[in-house]
């Protein structure tokens, strides 16, 4: 690659390989599909995924079998229901050599891994976890003794993922990437990560960027590879730019229900096609048209001039 | 009546942790009638949101447009919940005990489940942390338990505790106060779940043939106040006009 803007078959080639903890983060809101994809078409292995909510892209990655553990808060189809491939591979009846590892936390607990990773500390404390059986399910969440007084709260160890994979709506070809409405846990999952992969629906001017510098939510730093995929995001959505396409969401729930529907999805949709691009133009201009939303342009405000 | 029966609870209070689905409809229920001044959180990351449309998923982009405060997920649980802002918080889970403790993890072992549920999300701090916690959820003997198959949320301060293993320091005052099912209001008396009122045509016997143990009574146990056609109208031409979750 030269310079950091990269597509996104080369990002993934370059920065993602077997065995990584992999997170690809946005809750809700941003979430990198068109990345996850392209792991699966080359084939990674023996992935750690952590995600707070592992969502239909984690769903699909643990199908197409990229994936030997998941690190969470939240294991659901948010709005619909559950994750049924993810569930084939950890509950009871499901065989021995393909059972999934999981390490769970809750949110506030996997924000507060993140938050440790990025600051460089050894754990972080927060009082969730009292008179909860998570501990014991999980023995990296641990109990700590206040050196300031007789309290006790948890503590969770940080989580530096090899590669982290955002979705934002600009960045420059430096990479000051710039994010608006919900920012998740981005920020702390890209400052804690070793290498750092943004995808964005427009690349943009550095003048763009210094212009609003408040909403910069990530600096160019700390990125490794700009790609630029419009309609990375979708299914989920980007404020903004397009509306979760919640028809989907409501689809996949049957798909995943049967893995030779599953299959057949992924050979057509991630496997049959070269890109996004290409998954953009399948979708064809009738479904995303029906994805744009209205506007609802933000005040301006004035940083004024300073000489 | 679920709904209605939640939204009243919440009359007087400020500050609430919004979930999706039934949560949702009736906190924004009670913000049109008897909670004006409520302020919605929601833990994706907004205070104040003011959703023109039902929102599909817990981030959907209507809770920001319009809010008053789009904050990072670790301004919202450490400064906001953990804080101590949150006066109330909704939960609901797969299985109850009587002092309020929540399972969303697992049916059966943890490590070999029959049915891997969700798990915790934001519902442990919820439970830790939030002035008051909300339960909403259908009842039934599979789901108003003796005992737990995993405790992801605890309960009062009031419940045994299941393990002898050290934990963090609890602070007091927090924890379940009203549970709302589709057959009952209970409150918690001396940390225990009790039956407040019944909703309308609900018998003693039906409730006892739909949880694991002889509930606690109140002293006088009422009649759950019907939806009006007031309420009814706000559910069905604003909160949710297609019957996504009130069509039973």
């Amino acid at each position: 690659m030269s310079g950091k803007v990269a597509t996104m078959r080369d990002a993934i080639a370059e920065l993602v390989r077997d065995g990584d903890t992999v997170a690809i983060e946005g809750f809700t809101h941003l979430i990198g599909f068109a990345a996850g994809h392209e792991i699966i078409r080359q084939g990674r292995q023996e992935l750690t995924l952590a995600r707070l909510t592992p969502d239909l892209v984690y769903d699909q990655m643990v199908s197409a079998g990229v994936a030997r553990k998941l690190v969470f808060s939240w294991l659901g189809n948010p709005g619909v229901g559950s994750l049924h491939a993810i569930r084939r591979r950890t509950e009871a009846d499901a065989p021995p050599d393909e059972r999934l590892e999981l390490e769970e936390y809750s949110h506030f607990g996997m924000v507060a891994r993140y938050t440790a990773g990025a600051s460089d500390l050894p754990f972080f404390p927060l009082r969730s976890y009292v008179d909860s059986e998570m501990p014991a399910a999980n023995p990296l969440i641990r109990p700590i003794a206040s050196p300031y007084g007789d309290e006790t709260v948890y503590a969770v160890p940080p989580l530096k993922p090899d590669v982290t994979i955002v979705h934002a709506q600009r960045a420059s070809a430096a990479g000051d990437t710039q994010v608006w409405g919900l920012v998740g846990c981005q920020k702390e999952a890209a400052f804690a990560a070793e290498r750092l992969i943004v995808v964005v629906e427009e690349l943009v001017d550095e003048a763009i960027i210094r212009a609003d510098p408040n909403r910069t939510l990530i600096p160019g730093l700390i990125v490794d590879a700009v790609v630029v995929e419009p309609w990375g995001a979708h299914p989920s959505y980007a404020q903004g730019h397009y509306d979760r396409d919640n028809a989907f969401y409501l689809e996949w729930d049957p798909i995943s229900r049967d893995p030779a529907r599953l299959n057949a999805w992924l050979a057509e949709w991630v496997h049959g096609v070269s890109g996004r691009a290409e998954y953009v133009e399948k979708l064809g201009t009738e479904r995303l048209a029906g994805l744009k939303p209205g506007a609802a342009p933000s005040g301006e405000v004035d940083y004024g001039e300073y000489h | 009546m679920m709904i209605t029966a939640a939204a009243r609870q919440l009359a007087g209070r400020r500050v609430c942790f919004v979930g999706v689905g039934l949560p949702n409809i009736a906190v924004n229920l009670a913000a049109r009638t008897v909670a004006p001044d409520l302020e919605l959180v929601y833990e994706a990351g907004v205070y104040g949101a003011r959703p023109a449309r039902l929102p599909l998923s817990i981030g959907d982009p209507t809770i920001v447009t319009g809010a008053r405060a789009a904050v990072s997920m670790y301004e919202l649980f450490a400064f906001y919940l953990q804080g101590g802002l949150v006066d109330v918080g909704f939960l609901g889970g797969a299985q109850i005990d009587r002092y309020g403790n929540l399972n969303t993890t697992v049916i059966g072992p943890y490590a070999d489940p029959a049915v891997r549920l969700p798990g915790s999300g934001g519902a442990c701090e919820i439970a830790v942390n939030a002035r008051e916690v909300f339960v909403i959820m259908r009842q039934g003997r599979r789901s108003f338990v003796e005992s737990l198959d995993f405790q992801t949320s605890p309960g009062t301060l009031a419940a045994p505790r299941r393990t002898d293993s050290p934990t963090g320091t609890r602070r007091p005052g927090r924890g379940p106060t009203v549970v709302v099912t589709d057959l009952a209001v209970y409150r918690f008396t001396e940390g225990e779940m009790t039956v407040s009122s019944l909703h309308p045509g609900v018998a003693a016997d039906d409730l006892r043939a739909a949880m694991a143990w002889e509930p606690r009574w109140a002293d006088e146990v009422g009649t759950t106040e019907p939806p009006s056609a007031d309420e009814l109208r706000l559910i069905r031409s604003e909160l949710d006009p297609a019957g996504v979750y009130t069509r039973s």
